[in-house]
């Protein structure tokens, strides 16, 4: 005879598993009615011509910029060397990577003919997306940290004119969208700064710095909150401790309450920073072909849109888990260390 | 060594609270004062004014004659000087017991990191703690804590020592160590200020017993006045309350 405890064990179990199979039957549902509504409407799922997109080999063609006479043809072990004897006495020599040549010695060539040709590998323009992604979401980070250390900071100074102007930014930059944000910086500042450039004769700043600019301020002030709330969580104690044995502010600060409000801050900083990856989609209105951009042209082009969609949704979902796995490795060596 | 002079401190958030009404004192080189009073009283508002943690409204206080309200004075140079004693123990979590203590030798003192291991560990031997030296104050008992701490203000090698209730936190049988280390250092001529409510102590060890209550100084003099014929009706009731 079973006790009945472990009678309830086992029925916690049953209905534990039973929980389980709902899960994966609706996951399997959803794709399944998915699949099956895409069938109704003939769509054709093509997959197979979606990697196309990170990568595509392509043949290039070895072009004469001289007029002349092929002098020699030369194998060498990887590659051909063609010498072309130009009409002015000089000789040119031309080297690729492959043996396919398409004319002999002696033979005469013009300006532009194809000498030969070879394959290679290029980056699709879905991963160039990704790259532009990832790059300006980088380069956002590392000034939004910059910032919102300051701004924060500043939000708890007790001089006026710091608390202030931290204050004005944070919530200016968080009382507006960021697509608001992003036409400002693009159409107003931008130009403002460009024609400023121009009119002494300096070159010009590319929309991706504007593009960026737009996302470190706006990450910076939401950073700055978090400093700040990082900070105020640190007891009191510890500043009172610091100061009462002589530190000054700035030492205070640097060895005693940053150090500690780091690791707190790194899991709402985590959040942030993978907003910021997602956020970084917009940038696409102003001319910048991040991820989301560079989808929308390739949709355009190959017309496979639910491939593609997809594709350009997992590939933000590897850059966000990729950054709060770096995360959470980080504020673990903190804590160990 | 310490001289106060009519201070008096409000504080105006949450509400109105007059902490300390017009206070003087004068605390001799060596000697130990022991401030006793209910809760509220402004013990801990005077012992926090000695060392500007909080700033007096009025009046004047010298710490080895250094006018520490005076607005060219260094504070920091002046707070390294007075060691204090929290009853929370505010050791540096982040840091190791014997960095808890090197820390502001090396930033503060600007004494090489050799020197400051040094007299580190001279202290941690003195406090009776230097075997747990590695390790982080999470890992050490309440009383334990509270001797780094001791440590840790003994290593500015300062003038006077500040003890706001530094027992009050602990467990009764952790009491003991920490009153130990606290004797020693009077029988070695530390200026101290104490706010307790170790009765025991104050009989032992204090030169002097102040008692305050609603901000003022109530009543002062030796313990054995204190503890056998008290003048104050006020004092009075204190004692037979705690006692
Ligand atoms: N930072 C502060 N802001 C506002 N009021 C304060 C502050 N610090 C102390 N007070 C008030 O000043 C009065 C005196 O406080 P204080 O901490 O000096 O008393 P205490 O004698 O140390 O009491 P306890 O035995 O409870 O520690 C109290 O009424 C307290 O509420
Ligand atoms: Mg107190």
């Amino acid at each position: 005879m079973e006790s009945t405890s472990s009678l309830l064990q086992k029925q916690q179990k049953r209905s534990y598993y039973m929980w389980v199979v709902v899960f994966f039957l609706v996951i399997f549902t959803c794709l399944g009615s998915l699949y099956y509504c895409t069938l109704k409407i003939d769509y054709t799922w093509r997959w197979y011509r979606v990697p196309q997109y990170f990568f595509f080999n392509e043949e290039i063609e070895v072009r004469t910029d001289v007029a002349g006479s092929v002098e020699a043809i030369e194998e060498t072990t990887d590659g051909t060397i063609i010498r072309i004897n130009s009409d002015d006495g000089d000789s040119v020599d031309y080297a690729y990577p492959s043996k396919d040549v398409r004319l002999y010695e002696g033979d005469t060539v013009f300006e532009g003919d194809v000498l030969g040709s070879y394959r290679e590998w290029r980056m699709g323009i879905l991963l160039q997306g990704l790259w532009l992604t990832l790059k300006v979401s980088f380069i956002a980070i590392i000034f939004g940290i910059f910032l919102g250390l300051g701004a924060g900071l500043a939000r708890i100074s007790s001089n006026p004119a710091f608390k202030w102007l931290s204050i004005t930014y944070i919530e200016l930059v968080r009382g507006s969208p960021l697509l608001v944000q992003i036409f400002i910086w693009y159409f107003v500042l931008g130009t403002l700064v460009n024609t400023m450039l121009a009119q002494y004769g300096v070159s010009q700043i590319p929309p991706l710095w504007f593009g960026v600019a737009s996302l470190a301020t706006f990450t910076g002030a939401y950073v700055a909150e978090i400093v700040r709330s990082g900070i105020q969580s640190i007891h009191k104690g510890q500043t009172e401790a610091s100061r009462s044995l002589g530190m000054t502010y700035t030492q205070s600060m640097y060895h005693v309450i940053l150090p500690q409000a780091f690791i707190r801050i790194i899991p709402p900083l985590a959040g942030q920073f993978i907003s910021l990856i997602k956020d970084s989609s917009l940038l696409g209105i102003i001319a910048i072909r991040e991820l989301t951009k560079a989808t929308r042209e390739v949709v355009t082009t190959s017309l496979q849109p639910f491939e593609l969609w997809f594709v350009c949704a997992i590939l933000y979902l590897v850059l966000t888990f990729a950054l709060s796995m770096l995360l959470q490795y980080l504020e673990k060596r903190m804590i160990h260390s | 060594m310490i001289n106060v002079k009519n201070i008096s401190k409000t504080f105006m958030v949450p509400h109105r609270v007059d902490a300390l009404v017009d206070v003087s004192e004068n605390i001799a080189r060596g000697e130990v004062v022991v401030v006793i009073g209910p809760s509220g009283s402004g013990k801990s508002t005077f012992l926090r004014c000695l060392n500007r943690l909080e700033t007096a409204d009025k009046g004047k206080i010298l710490i080895d004659g250094v006018d520490i309200l005076h607005p060219k004075t260094d504070i920091n140079k002046v707070r390294a000087e007075v060691g204090m004693v929290f009853q929370s123990f505010n050791l540096f979590p982040h840091k190791t017991v014997k960095n808890n203590v090197n820390l502001a030798q090396n930033v503060v003192r600007k004494r090489s990191s050799k020197e400051a291991e040094e007299i580190t560990m001279a202290l941690l031997d003195k406090v009776g703690i230097a075997d747990k030296k590695n390790v982080y104050p999470d890992q050490l008992s309440g009383g334990q804590q509270q001797r780094v701490a001791i440590a840790r203000a003994l290593a500015m090698n300062p003038k006077a020592m500040l003890f706001d209730e530094p027992t009050s936190a602990l467990d009764p049988e952790m009491i003991g160590e920490v009153l130990e280390v606290m004797k020693t250092l009077a029988k070695e001529g530390m200026t101290m200020a104490v706010v307790t409510h170790e009765m025991g102590f104050a009989r032992e060890v204090a030169d002097r017993v102040i008692f305050m209550d609603a901000g003022k100084i109530v009543e002062e003099g030796t313990p054995e006045h204190f503890f056998t014929n008290p003048s104050h009706d006020r004092t009075k009731l204190f004692l037979k309350q705690i006692l």
